[in-house]
C-alpha cells in the first residue's frame, strides 16, 4: 500500500510511539522517533530509523516544546508529524505551525481541533449538529420561578451550579422540587462567598453516569464509526480499564448514539480518527455529548480488536491524502474487548508512582491477546512522564469469554520487581460488580475506599 | 541544634513553591512546623508534598527551583 507519506516523525513516547512506528513500518513509511535526554533507551527509540534528541527531560522543554519538535522536523527532512496523545496532539499552534512547514500533520486540521478542543465550542457544535447534551438552564437562573421550569422541564435530580465554580466545586444536588427554593439560596450564597459571584445555573445530575465514547474516521467527506467503547472504570477522572462495545447499552440505544457520533463529526467536516465522549444516564435511558478528543486514544485496540481495522494506519492513509476506504456496512462488531492499563504505581500505598528500573516482564501470549508496550526488561521507566507501562488488551466472543480470558492473562503476567496495578486488576477482573457490569464514573473511587487489601505490593 | 537534611520521599522534579511565580514555601529563619509542606515533588505527573519530619527553623534550599533530585538527595536544610 502506498501513502502520500514517505518519512513520518513521531512527537511523542512510550507506547504509542511504538504503536505507531509499527503502524509506519507496515505502509513502507521511514519513522524518525524525537527524545528527550531521558529517553534513548526507550523502546520506539531503539526501533526507529532515525532519533534525533529534542531537549532536556521535563516535557516542558522537550516533548512540549513546539520549537524544538520543529527543528527536529526541519533536521530529519520528515514530511509528516504523528502527535500520538497527550503533549502536543490536540494543540491548534502546533498543527499549523507543521503545516507551515510544509509537512503533514496527522489528524484533523487546526481549525477543528480549536472548534472541537474548547468545550462549551463544542457544545455548541453539538447542539446545532442535533447531538444531546447534558440538559441544562440557558445560562444564569435569576428566579426561582425559571428555576422551577427548568428544574421541571429537565427531571430530577437537577445541579445547581455556581457560574464561577469549576473542578466540582460549588455544586449542589436537588431531588425533588420542595427541596429546590431552599438550596437555590443556598447555592446563591456560598457562589457569593466562595467565588465572588452568586450567579448559578441549572444542569441534569446524572446518577450513577457511564462513561461511552464513540470512535470516528472522516476523510473530510465520507465519515464512519467504529462503534462503541465503555470506559466508566476509572479513578482521578483516568480511566484504568476499558472495554468494547458497550455492553450494558440497548441496541436501539447504541445505534442512536453512534449515529449522532457521525452526524457530528459530518457536520465539522472532521478528517482524520476522533473520539467523542458521552455521558450514559441509565436512570433516563439516554445519553448525553461532552467533549471530543481529535486524536487517537489509549484504548484504541480495543475497537481494533472487535472490528479488526488498525486505526492508526487509517489515521496514517488519511493524512496522505487516500479516501476513507471503509463502508460503514462492513464495520461490524466481532466479540468483545477489554483493556486493563498496567500502570507504575502501587495500588497499596494510595497509587503512589513507582518509576524505576524493570528487571523483569512476562506477559502470556497467545489467541485473543494484545500487548502494547514501550518497557523492556532491564528498562529503567523515567520519572518524568506518566505511569503507563503497557496495555494488556483480551478478546472473547462475548464479554463473559473476555474476561475470563482476561483472568488467565492477568494471573500469568508479572512485571516487577517494582509495584504496578496488576494487583489492582487481578482483584477487578474477579469482583462481582465488574463481571456483571454495575459500574459507573464513580464506582472504582468507592471500591477503593472500601477494598479491604490489596494483594502483594511487588505483584 | 542539629542540622536536618530533608529528602523527598522519591526521586524527581522539584518545586520551591506552590505554584509558578508564587512565593517560594520557606524563607531562611522562618519556623517550620513537623509535617509541614516544604517543596513539592513532581514525579509521573503527580505532585507530592516534601514534609519536614521534625520542627525547627527553616536554614536553606540545597538544590533551584526545577531542579531534577537523585534518589536519597537532600533539598534543603532544617535547623531543629
Amino acid at each position: 500500500m502506498s501513502t502520500g507519506i514517505s518519512k513520518l516523525l513521531i512527537a511523542n513516547r512510550g507506547e504509542i510511539a511504538v504503536r505507531i512506528i509499527r503502524a509506519a513500518r507496515e505502509l513502507g513509511i521511514a519513522t524518525v522517533q524525537v527524545v528527550s535526554t531521558a529517553d534513548h533507551d526507550m523502546l520506539a527509540a531503539r526501533m526507529a530509523d532515525q532519533v534525533i534528541e529534542i531537549g532536556p527531560a521535563p516535557a516542558t522543554k522537550s516533548y512540549l516544546n513546539v520549537e524544538r519538535v520543529l527543528a527536529a522536523l526541519a533536521e530529519s527532512g520528515a514530511d509528516a508529524v504523528h502527535p500520538g496523545y497527550g503533549f502536543l496532539s490536540e494543540n491548534a499552534a502546533f498543527a499549523r505551525a507543521v503545516a507551515a512547514a510544509g509537512a503533514v500533520f496527522v489528524g484533523p486540521s487546526p481549525e477543528t481541533i480549536e472548534q472541537m478542543g474548547d468545550k462549551a465550542n463544542a457544545r455548541l457544535s453539538a447542539i446545532k449538529a442535533g447531538v444531546p447534551v447534558v440538559p441544562g438552564s440557558d445560562g444564569r437562573i435569576e428566579t426561582i420561578e425559571v428555576a422551577f421550569d427548568v428544574a421541571a422541564t429537565i427531571g430530577y435530580p437537577v445541579m445547581i451550579k455556581a457560574a464561577a465554580g469549576g473542578g466540582g466545586r460549588g455544586i449542589r444536588i436537588v431531588r425533588s422540587q420542595e427541596e429546590l427554593d431552599q438550596a437555590l439560596q443556598a447555592a446563591r450564597a456560598e457562589a457569593l462567598a466562595g467565588f465572588g459571584d452568586g450567579g448559578v445555573y441549572i444542569e441534569a445530575y446524572i446518577e450513577n453516569a457511564r462513561h461511552i465514547e464513540v470512535q470516528i474516521l472522516g476523510d473530510g467527506e465520507t465519515f464512519v464509526h467504529l462503534h462503541e467503547r465503555e470506559c466508566s472504570i476509572q479513578r482521578r477522572r483516568q480511566k484504568v480499564w476499558e472495554e468494547a462495545p458497550a455492553a450494558m447499552l440497548p441496541a436501539d440505544l447504541r445505534a442512536e448514539l453512534c449515529a449522532s457520533a457521525v452526524r457530528l463529526a459530518a457536520s465539522v467536516g472532521y478528517s482524520g480518527a476522533g473520539t467523542l465522549e458521552y455521558l450514559y444516564d441509565a436512570h433516563r435511558n439516554a445519553f448525553y455529548f461532552i467533549e471530543m478528543n481529535t486524536r487517537i486514544q489509549v484504548e484504541h485496540p480495543v475497537t481494533e480488536m472487535i472490528s479488526g481495522i488498525d486505526i492508526v494506519r487509517e489515521m496514517l492513509l488519511i493524512a496522505g491524502g487516500a479516501k476513507l476506504g471503509l463502508r460503514q456496512e462492513d464495520i461490524r462488531i466481532n466479540g468483545h474487548a477489554i483493556e486493563i492499563r498496567i500502570n507504575a504505581e502501587d495500588p497499596s500505598r494510595s497509587f503512589f508512582p513507582s518509576p524505576g528500573r524493570i528487571e523483569e516482564i512476562v506477559v502470556p501470549e497467545g489467541s485473543g491477546l494484545r500487548f502494547d508496550t514501550g518497557i523492556y526488561a532491564g528498562y529503567t521507566v523515567p520519572a518524568f512522564y506518566d505511569s503507563l507501562l503497557g496495555k494488556l488488551v483480551a478478546w472473547g466472543q462475548d464479554r463473559p469469554a473476555a474476561i475470563e480470558r482476561l483472568k488467565q492473562a492477568l494471573d500469568a503476567t508479572f512485571v516487577g520487581p517494582k509495584p504496578t496495578t496488576l494487583s489492582l486488576h487481578r482483584m477487578l477482573v474477579r469482583d462481582p460488580d465488574v463481571i456483571s457490569g454495575a459500574v459507573s464514573t464513580q464506582w472504582l473511587e468507592d471500591w477503593i475506599a472500601r477494598a479491604p487489601r490489596f494483594g502483594q505490593p511487588t505483584s | 541544634m542539629a542540622i536536618i537534611q530533608i529528602v523527598p520521599p522519591v526521586p524527581g522534579i522539584l518545586y520551591l513553591s506552590p505554584t509558578p511565580g508564587a512565593a517560594l514555601f520557606k524563607q531562611p529563619g522562618d519556623a517550620v512546623a513537623a509535617g509541614e509542606t516544604v517543596a513539592l515533588v513532581e514525579v509521573m505527573k503527580s505532585f507530592l508534598p516534601v514534609e519536614a519530619e521534625a520542627a525547627g527553623t527553616f536554614v536553606r534550599y540545597l538544590v533551584d527551583n526545577e531542579a531534577n533530585v537523585e534518589p536519597d538527595q537532600a533539598v534543603c536544610e532544617i535547623e531543629g
